[in-house]
């Protein structure tokens, strides 16, 4: 699935957008995943209060199943208006 | 129609009075559906005629138009409320985020308290 970053979680991580194989069955769990992987992922993603998920393009929760998802987007709480 | 209410967003500038530059990221495919989303959960739940909805991304200066609502209704409390719902969601459900760019650096703007408030009166 493609995971997409935005803001200073883009910003941390230094890319806003990858390719992730990933058999995570919830966002929660590809956040482990993530995290294990590099120190860059483990500081964006250290305070998940902080942040907020969308799945295929709608806001969603961090136990959101995973199955048939296409893309995930992760960002700090939106400041539009 | 009997009413049309417009509300229009302009950057501000902070405090310290040196805003730069206020540069607005966004997240192209979800923004469009979250406008359209919520402009069509105000046509629901107002009697209204057209609803206008139009925000601005990429680097905007101090002054500068951020963002417009605009409704109609046959009676102006349907437009007014309207716009105000349009304008609370806007704030913390569509899908941007505004950078402060000073001379002395950049800063994420955080979300406010009182915007997540907002939304708990619709």
């Amino acid at each position: 699935m493609d995971v997409l970053y935005f803001a200073w979680v883009r910003e941390r991580i230094g890319l806003p957008k990858e390719r992730v194989e990933t058999k995570a069955e919830t966002v929660a769990a590809l956040v482990d995943e993530l995290r294990a992987r590099e120190e860059r992922y483990e500081v964006a993603f250290a305070d998940l209060s902080a942040l907020r998920v969308a799945v295929d393009q709608e806001l969603a929760d961090f136990d959101a199943p995973l199955a048939g998802v296409r893309e995930i987007a992760f960002f700090p709480p939106m400041t539009g208006g | 129609m009997g009413a049309i209410v417009t509300f229009t967003g302009v950057v501000r500038d902070i405090a310290s009075g040196n805003l730069d530059v206020m540069e607005i990221e966004h997240y192209p495919g979800m923004t469009e559906a979250a406008l359209t989303k919520i402009a069509a959960q105000a046509q629901e739940r107002w009697a209204l005629g057209d609803v206008l909805v139009i925000h601005r991304f990429g680097r905007l200066s101090p002054g500068d138009q951020i963002m417009m609502v605009a409704t109609s209704a046959p009676h102006r409390l349907d437009a007014f409320e309207a716009a105000q719902y349009l304008m609370d969601y806007l704030k913390s459900r569509a899908p941007f985020w505004k950078k402060e760019i000073t001379k002395d650096g950049a800063i994420w703007v955080d979300a406010k308290d009182e915007d997540e408030d907002a939304l708990k009166r619709w």
